[in-house]
């Protein structure tokens, strides 16, 4: 039995792996059957609401490059659903069709039952979103900013929920100064206080802890969990931190190349690939590629469409 | 369309914050006016003391450089206004925003009218001050142009803004530069006859023209051509017509491209 090394963070552990015929590893992993299903809910009618959010087919080439190459999965409402991968995986990408600011070059993307392509206007006002790409205009005061956002989404009673948010976020000392001031840290808590104040039903982070230390880090996903417990929203985020990913995810969809290649709950997929922390699953996966056959995110696509979608379509984003 | 006064008012208190937090801003948009005024009411100045100088003249020259500050300024207006949003990279919030691309539009144009008039009035009591040239003896006809003109401003800054939106900062120098190739053409400080025989149609194509054709009958004839008015007026319609339509495709071809996340890099 050969022996590989897997990466668990502190240093190397040391961890049996079959290996198949011809000396190459055997993606399976030990103790599971590649064709175990998916927990993943489908969807079909037994399912008791809507989707907060469907990706059918959802692709986007620019020339003969795929950022993102069919992809399908569905975020159940009121759970928080991870989206991780390796840079250039097509997370952004992703991300970018769901809110609307990109256009798919096949497929589609609904929140909320709105297909973003066409009808995003009837549903972003029930959406937020936050990520390091996007800032806010650095010259307007902290107060200045939520006054103007709030006003955009048409948040009533705005000066009692700026209140809340310098509360929630304690933004207190930070309300008059202005946003191009502050630091890498301070900016992600007033991005995402602009991130709730409308209380959107579907919340979209890109990386939300990043620049921000443990503790805060620790406390922002506290108040995330609070959020959806006490809203019942949906809340879709990607980052580069596995821990907090198995922290606070419900499930865990991971990219690659542009593919959706696993998708389960944390601790579907710590069983199924045999490792003790969801960073252990994404190095694996990266090394060695995805369980064979993995059945959740294609069941869903063919469901869905009945499917895939032939390559010499007009795509959609043609000029 | 259905556009939200709710969010037409937060925009036009963005650039509200932006104004009152930057002097230089507020500064700048009185102070190139002011130069402009300056220089061409000396100018005008020298013609009326000289005897040769067609009566009439120095108050035509400065009615046109201001005329013609409303025309540069209310583009520069619509367009800057935009481009703050690119330069704090902002657009993409904006278009992540219940704010659709109409109601940006219009949001921008309600900000560069009140650029205009913030910073065209201290200039028009400047001229009656320094040279008692009174803009406002032109009544109604006034109205008339600065409407005139601030939509043919408009339609301009849709496509450009349209142009940075789709292709990046790397076009904002058509903000400052486009407006200049309608200055010999719209026959700003000399009537359409100067013009080469063939250069006429081009300038009767323009909306400024009749503007500043209508502004000389006023000044110089005691005439207020409505008929140059309602030509100018129809003009614009098809000018905003196609600005809107051209902002409104760029913006789809450039969400179609994917640049909208990275535009002010």
């Amino acid at each position: 039995m050969n022996q590989i090394r897997s990466f668990s963070g502190a240093g190397y552990e040391i961890v049996d792996r079959p290996v198949g015929p011809g000396g190459s590893y055997d993606s399976s992993p030990v103790g599971a059957t590649p064709h175990e299903p998916s927990h993943y809910p489908r969807l079909h009618a037994t399912l008791k609401a809507t989707p907060a959010v469907i990706l059918e087919n959802l692709t986007k080439k620019y020339k003969s490059f795929y950022a993102v190459d069919d992809v399908s999965f569905f975020v159940p409402e009121g759970t928080i659903v991870g989206l991780i991968g390796a840079n250039g995986a097509g997370k952004t990408t992703t991300i970018a069709m769901i809110m609307g600011l990109l256009i798919p070059s096949y497929g589609s993307v609904r929140v909320l039952g709105h297909d973003m392509t066409r009808a995003r206007h009837k549903v972003l006002k029930r959406m937020n979103f936050q990520s390091p790409y996007v800032a806010m205009p650095a010259q307007l005061t902290v107060r200045q900013n939520l006054n103007v956002f709030g006003r955009l989404y048409g948040v009533p009673d705005l000066k009692a929920r700026i209140g809340e948010l310098t509360d929630e976020f304690g933004l207190g000392e930070l309300l008059n100064l202005e946003t191009g001031r502050l630091s890498a840290g301070q900016k992600t808590r007033v991005s995402l206080a602009k991130a709730l104040i409308n209380k959107p039903a579907v919340l979209v982070l890109d990386e939300p802890t990043a620049s921000l230390d443990l503790d805060r880090a620790e406390w922002l996903r506290g108040r995330l969990q609070a959020y959806r417990s006490q809203h019942q929203s949906t809340i879709l985020l990607s980052s580069h931190n596995m821990l907090e990913v198995e922290q606070l995810c419900d499930y865990v969809a991971i990219m690659s190349s542009g593919r959706l290649i696993e998708i389960g709950t944390p601790a579907e997929l710590l069983r199924w690939y045999q490792c003790g922390r969801l960073e252990e699953v994404f190095l694996y996966i990266s090394r060695c590629g995805p369980r064979l056959e993995p059945t959740a995110p294609y069941d869903a696509a063919v469901q869905l469409s009945g499917r895939r979608p032939p390559r010499d379509e007009p795509p959609l984003d043609a000029d | 369309m259905n556009a939200s006064i709710g969010r037409l008012a937060a925009m036009q208190l963005r650039y509200w914050y932006l104004l009152r937090a930057s002097w230089p801003r507020l500064v700048e948009l009185i102070y190139w006016p002011t130069m402009n005024l300056v220089v061409w009411g000396l100018l005008s100045v020298w013609f009326s003391e000289n005897r040769t100088t067609p009566v009439g003249i120095a108050g035509t020259l400065l009615a046109a450089v201001m005329l013609w500050d409303v025309l540069f300024r209310g583009q520069l207006g619509f367009t800057f206004s935009f481009l703050e949003e690119v330069w704090s990279r902002n657009v993409a919030s904006l278009m992540m925003s219940p704010l659709q691309p109409a109601e940006f539009v219009i949001a921008l144009m309600m900000v560069s009218a009140t650029r205009l008039i913030v910073g065209m009035t201290p200039v028009t009591l400047l001229a009656l001050l320094l040279f008692g040239f009174n803009i406002y003896s032109l009544g109604f006809a006034l109205v008339a142009f600065f409407a005139n003109l601030a939509l043919t401003s408009w339609a301009v800054g849709m496509v450009v803004s349209g142009l940075i939106l789709r292709n990046g900062t790397g076009a904002q120098s058509f903000a400052f530069s486009v407006m200049m190739l309608l200055l010999p053409v719209s026959c700003v400080y000399y009537p359409v006859s100067i013009l080469p025989m063939w250069l006429q149609p081009v300038a009767w194509s323009l909306a400024p023209t009749y503007v500043f054709e209508g502004m000389r009958a006023a000044l110089i004839d005691g005439v207020f051509r409505a008929d140059l008015m309602l030509e100018a007026l129809a003009l614009n319609v098809v000018y905003l017509s196609i600005g809107f339509a051209a902002f409104m495709l760029l913006v789809q071809s450039a969400r179609q491209k994917g640049v909208l996340l990275t535009l002010g890099e």
